[in-house]
């Protein structure tokens, strides 16, 4: 390519510009600023109340031997692993299912969203009551076609199972992005492709993933920052099934009932932040949430270039 | 599972009987598995609507279907809060929200779908960066930077935000705009076409059903957001959305559990009728990607 002139290239740039200047302005102002004080704040000791004391690297080291940290992360992982490939997969299948029907297409695309516009603790609220081991309606379904339902809930094997079911079940989000994607494909490719005698499976491999690759990316790095950062469903859940709250009454002190196993990393966060009112430690906590965040990502990324080739 | 994946289009269907017939249960096993799922789906909102519908007393007990019906459940909720106005100021946040959230956001996504210019995966990756900081740890910072404005106790603080995009859209569409093929932009461009009417005429037609799914988006999360309106309008009621007013709602009448459910029932509906007339947009993409079927 031979180098354009000076004038066009400024044009160019401007052009460039007047497409990004809104996006540019909002990251500074409610990223980079807010984000320089939480860096700020994680190297104090700071309660809200008086005035930020300067530790330096007390908060980092303070997280080496933090038993609860430790918990707290063993439980998120382990939602992140199971739950991020879960739900897209159960997206993309129940998007592909709705491009199938000839019939009442709108009305099953509706029902499908329906879930997802419960408000979470509503939902988490009803969750709790459909599983209850005893008296809840799924339990006792089971029992009638001579399944012995689990404790759900209130079982630490079953708790965060429970957890991905309630997710499943609020998928329509998910679902309406993937159910766009998988309609925008273009038509002649998949003609040119039954011309070539590709069944339905070998259709959906070779065309429709690798042209919704770019929104799989999306619904992966997307799902890992959600479930990094999943608190109502866990601490209403909690404290629900544990018998602390009443119905619709806030958060109970039991936290990750039972036996801590739903007990997540932005639960402690809050935790300390809000209950201890050390603020510096939560900052420092958040801010270790927001490295583990920018690795997985990175990693999610560059894997995803490495596959499509897609252009840098 | 085969049946679930299979492409979204049906070959032409050749005058064999056995095809016919295997194509009719291809059509009774993909309706079926519908018809389950939705029960799946349904039954929880269901519950929701029947524990609306009892005593207060009974909806405190594990019973999920009501001794006696009591609709004025949601008659007692417009007597107990000013819904009207909670309901004028959701709209307000939500829809103000949402198309300037779209005006700011589709540019951006474009350049960084399919513009090149240095710098453009830092950029993009600064996008996704916003999305990892925790509500929470944000939230002193610029709680104190609007309360230095005097807006707060407002909805401006919600709103205000939106013009300058939102870097879950921004990143929703910007994935969505790497799945048309740059030939077309290409083509448009050799016509002479400059970059942002490229956008106006070529792009934003074949992106329709993308921007509609995040416009969508954006108009649900207003709609039920809490936090935001919790911290910048708790104070003055006047602003305050019907998230906010359901929840304060919560707190006192926490016993009158179904006097709850009725509300949250009262404010999901808009949305299923939004969404039930909404979602014909994603179908329309189909119409004009020459999509058969």
């Amino acid at each position: 390519m031979t180098a354009k002139p000076l004038g066009v290239r400024v044009r160019k740039g401007a052009t460039t510009f007047s497409f990004l200047a809104p996006a540019l302005i909002g990251i500074a102002v409610f990223f980079l600023y807010p984000l320089g004080s939480a860096v700020y704040f994680s190297f104090t000791k700071f309660d809200l109340l008086s005035v930020p004391e300067w530790v330096g690297l007390d908060n980092y080291r303070r997280m080496a031997d933090d038993p609860f940290l430790l918990q707290s992360v063993r439980n998120t992982l382990w939602m992140v692993v199971v739950f991020v490939p879960v739900r897209i997969i159960g997206a993309v299948g129940l998007s592909m299912l709705l491009t199938q029907l000839k019939r009442g297409a709108g009305f099953f695309r509706t029902v499908f969203y329906l879930p997802a516009l419960v408000p979470p603790v509503a939902a988490t609220i009803a969750f709790v009551y459909l599983l209850k081991p005893g008296t809840g309606p799924v339990n006792h379904f089971l029992e009638s076609i001579g399944i012995q339902g689990p404790l759900w809930f209130n079982s630490p094997t079953w708790a965060k199972p429970s957890l991905v079911l309630l997710g499943l079940w609020a998928i329509g989000d998910l679902m309406v992005i993937f159910l766009a994607a998988v309609l925008g494909v273009p038509a002649s490719l998949y003609e040119a492709a039954e011309l070539d005698g590709a069944n339905a499976w070998q259709r959906f491999r070779s065309i429709t993933l690798p042209t919704i690759q770019p929104v799989v990316l999306f619904a992966a790095v997307t799902g890992v920052i959600y479930t990094l950062q999943y608190f109502d469903q866990a601490a209403v859940a909690g404290s629900i099934a544990s018998g602390q709250a009443t119905v619709g009454g806030g958060i109970s002190s039991n936290f990750g009932f039972p036996e801590g196993s739903t007990f997540t990393y932005p639960l402690w966060l809050y935790t300390v932040g809000f209950r201890y009112s050390a603020l510096g430690y939560a900052n420092a906590l958040a801010i270790g949430l927001f490295v583990v965040a920018l690795g997985v990502t990175l990693i999610l990324l560059r894997r995803a270039k490495a596959f499509t080739g897609e252009e840098s | 599972m085969t049946a679930l994946m299979e492409a979204p289009v049906l070959a032409p269907a050749p005058p064999d009987r056995r095809y016919a017939r295997q194509r009719r249960l291809a059509w009774i096993g993909k309706h079926s598995i519908a018809i389950v799922l939705g029960i799946m789906f349904v039954t929880p909102v269901v519950y929701l609507v029947l524990l609306s519908l009892m005593t207060s007393d009974q909806a405190l007990t594990s019973d999920y279907w009501p001794n006696a019906w009591h609709p004025e459940n949601y008659v007692r909720v417009f007597e107990v809060t000013p819904l009207p106005r909670y309901l004028l100021n959701t709209i307000i946040y939500a829809v103000s929200s949402t198309v300037l959230v779209l005006l700011s956001s589709v540019p951006a996504a474009y350049a960084l779908a399919k513009l090149r210019f240095r710098g453009r995966n830092g950029l993009f990756l600064l996008v996704i960066c916003v999305m990892m900081l925790p509500p929470q740890v944000v939230t002193v910072p610029l709680y104190l930077m609007w309360a230095r404005y005097g807006l707060t106790g407002s909805l401006a603080p919600l709103i205000i935000p939106a013009i300058f995009g939102d870097a879950f859209c921004i990143f929703l569409l910007r994935q969505f705009l790497l799945t048309i093929p740059s030939e077309y932009l290409d083509a448009a461009r050799v016509d002479g076409c400059g970059e942002w009417r490229t956008l106006l005429r070529v792009v934003l037609p074949m992106a329709r059903p993308g921007i509609a799914a995040a416009g969508l988006f954006q108009f649900f999360y207003c709609w039920n957001d809490y936090y935001g309106p919790l911290l910048y309008t708790s104070e003055n009621e006047s602003s305050w959305t019907l998230s906010l007013g359901l929840a304060s709602f919560h707190s006192v009448h926490h016993v009158d559990w179904n006097l709850v459910t009725a509300a949250t029932v009262l404010a999901m509906a808009p949305l299923i009728i939004i969404f039930f007339f909404a979602q014909r947009a994603f179908v329309q993409g189909i119409t004009l990607t020459g999509f058969k079927g």
